[in-house]
């Protein structure tokens, strides 16, 4: 019986679309195709603004590097800038689509490449109010997706998880652009339902072709504290090789990066 | 004359934040720490560790060429500075990397100079990695990058299509900067006691050269190499009767070593075979024997933000039955097998800004540990302040970590980086 209402659930999104002829699958893989996959490869500097909600600050400056691989698969090129701290660490993410991502982190001062763990991907990223899978993405498999409503502009979506310990929200509401497929706001309830969090693209500009996110936030309703991302010297479609993001190179940082 | 160094050092903080050097930014950090012995030891001075501590680091990209100078000014309240020795560490200088870096074809990497080397798959545990450590910064509070110390060598990196290569080959051989008696008091098997800074070993370094090699292949996100390394024990391990000083015996080793995704965390196994060439027999009792180590260790993340790894280390002694036949009477004899288990806890919370991490050793066999907790909060972008200790114990004096329990120290430190 259990299994039969599953069923009747995981069918209900395809149904609400054939409806009114809309595909919602599509649209999610649309926003994912737009968001982390534009171009061939893409560059980009980031300079992130951790806000506590107290007045203090934080800042993280880097620079990513990003090559679509095979299908779904990806690999990320991180190196880090500023704080002083953590300045020339390098980060490698060989993004895999059916397990775990492989992740290794370099550490200069001792010279050791460090591989690190699979690690919970709704685990903050560098500090900030940013987690992993803002970051990377997250499978557009993971959840159920509902439309809910449409406007001229936008698709507004409801994304409930198929696993629901996996995961801190019970569900999440997705607005996303029409003509450039990009989401420009998400927010995300806790077990309670309660609105938590939420996710912004504040500015979009049109870049190689590719409308693309130069300035985003993230907000922690629960303790006033927010990030700022922003975007500068984006390009895609740099012909980067896939010997850059190994091991050689994780050793000694790239042009690419510098 | 610490006062003196650590004026000096603050001068050149003042004006180095803000300079650059041949238009590069000059980066790095002043550190300043203190720990205190937890018992005495009337061997040694009541703190293991005083110092403050400068490093500069400037880097260049050129068009062809890559320079890297990163230099620690030093002013340390617990050894003689007087003797300026880059490869002891001791003095006002501790020279870190100063090297070049170039590619002389595109499948090819060449870094010659002071550099750091590191390799291999342990967690503070080394098998394959016959670099030089600095013991004496590990047990005393330094930061943990402080474990390894600098090569002055030429590696040379490899990257044909079917694996990678990598040569570090050292002139001039470099041990570990290791337990002397000049900070830590060590077991000395002639006296039957400890002995410190009355008897601070001055061993014989040997002439010759040394090469590490190896050849490593990602098959699928497991990383898999195979080691090979000829030069010599990187501790004292040996004694010269003529002389009476300790000796770093020849020594070759063989090994390979795994790391890769198990489940939902990593696993990493490593084994190596010590040939100890000045004693193919194992009759002789003033040079180790040959040893098989094996490390086996799985990491993985336990709750949110909480991470464990958790190690199993053996260290076997060859020719067992040579070694307890030519023992001299008197000395107690190790276990044929020695093996320790490792457990690391590391917890980060308030976004990052805290990490709690616990590193423990036990000892199984010899009955001895070595506890490692830490704190660091980072205040700001800038400012981290820490705080720990080394623990040690043991039944027995001679046990490797036994031999430290009067080591047992905790320290506090705050670093500006810039």
């Amino acid at each position: 019986m259990t299994e039969l209402i599953t069923l009747f659930l995981m069918f209900l999104p395809a149904w609400a679309a054939a409806d009114n002829g809309i595909d919602v699958q599509e649209i999610v893989e649309k926003a994912n195709r737009a968001s982390y996959y534009a171009g061939k490869d893409g560059r980009a500097d980031v300079t992130m603004t951790i806000h506590d909600g107290k007045g203090g600050a934080r800042e993280r400056a880097f620079t990513i590097l990003r090559l679509n691989t095979r299908g779904a698969d990806q690999k990320f090129y991180v190196y880090f800038k500023e704080p002083a701290d953590v300045r020339k660490m390098a980060y490698l993410v060989w993004k895999n689509a059916n397990r775990d991502d492989d992740r290794w982190l370099w550490l200069p001062a001792m010279n050791l490449v460090k591989r690190i763990a699979p690690g919970d991907k709704r685990t903050s990223f560098v500090g900030s109010d940013f987690v992993y899978e803002d970051v990377s993405g997250r499978g557009t498999e993971e959840d159920h997706h509902v439309l809910i409503k449409e406007t001229d502009t936008q698709y507004h979506l409801k994304s409930t998880p198929k696993d629901a310990g996996s995961v801190e929200f019970s569900y999440y509401e997705l607005w996303i652009d029409k003509t450039t497929h990009l989401p420009r706001k998400a927010e995300y309830y806790d077990k309670q339902g309660k609105l938590y969090r939420r996710v912004e693209a504040l500015k979009v500009e049109q870049i190689d072709d590719h409308p693309t996110v130069v300035e985003s936030k993230v907000s922690d309703l629960v303790t006033g504290g927010y990030t700022i991302n922003r975007f500068t010297n984006v390009s895609y479609d740099n012909g980067y090789n896939e010997r850059i993001f190994t091991e050689r190179f994780l050793r000694r940082p790239p042009r690419e990066i510098r | 004359m610490f006062t003196k160094a650590a004026i000096l050092i603050s001068i050149t903080w003042l004006s180095a934040v803000t300079m650059s050097w041949g238009g590069e930014p000059l980066h790095g950090f002043l550190d300043m720490r203190a720990g205190i012995r937890n018992q005495d030891d009337p061997q040694q001075k009541d703190s293991p560790l005083t110092e403050a501590r400068l490093q500069l680091d400037w880097n260049r990209l050129g068009k062809h060429i890559e320079w890297q100078v990163r230099a620690d000014l030093l002013a340390d309240d617990v050894v003689d500075q007087d003797d300026l020795d880059l490869d002891r560490g001791t003095g006002y200088l501790d020279l870190r990397e100063a090297n070049m870096l170039f590619s002389p074809a595109p499948w090819a990497d060449v870094k010659a100079g002071r550099q750091i080397l590191t390799w291999g798959t342990g967690d503070l545990l080394f098998i394959n990695d016959l670099f030089p450590k600095d013991w004496q910064s590990f047990f005393s509070g330094r930061d943990e990058e402080y474990l390894k110390a600098p090569s002055d060598a030429v590696f040379i990196s490899l990257f044909p299509a079917f694996a990678n290569i990598d040569i570090a080959y050292t002139p001039r051989f470099d041990s570990d900067r290791h337990i002397s008696g000049e900070r830590f008091s060590y077991w000395n098997p002639l006296t039957g006691g400890s002995s410190g800074r009355d008897a601070v070993i001055d061993p014989i370094h040997p002439d010759g050269d040394e090469i590490s090699l190896r050849l490593s292949k990602n098959i699928a996100g497991y990383e898999t190499a195979a080691y090979v390394h000829d030069g010599f024990w990187k501790s004292p391990a040996g004694f010269d009767g003529a002389t009476g000083r300790a000796t770093f015996p020849a020594l070759r080793s063989y090994g390979a070593s795994l790391r890769g995704p198990l489940g939902k965390g990593l696993l990493h196994a490593e084994a190596g075979y010590y040939s100890s060439r000045d004693d193919g027999n194992g009759d002789n009792p003033l040079v180790p024997n040959d040893e098989t180590r094996l490390l086996i260790g799985y990491e993985r993340e336990i709750a949110k933000e909480l991470t464990a790894t958790v190690q199993y280390y053996l260290e076997r002694l060859n020719q067992y039955n040579d070694y307890l036949s030519t023992l001299p009477e008197g000395m107690p004899a190790r276990d044929e097998n020695r093996d320790l288990i490792t457990l690391r806890l590391t917890k980060t919370a308030m976004s990052q800004n805290l990490t709690l991490s616990l590193f423990t050793f036990f000892g199984r066999t010899d009955k001895d540990g070595y506890m490692r907790p830490s704190i660091r909060y980072k205040l700001t972008d800038n400012w981290l302040i820490t705080a720990g200790g080394n623990i040690f114990w043991g039944d027995e004096p001679h046990t490797f970590f036994g031999q430290f329990e009067d080591a047992s120290n905790t320290y506090a430190g705050a670093r500006y980086s810039f």
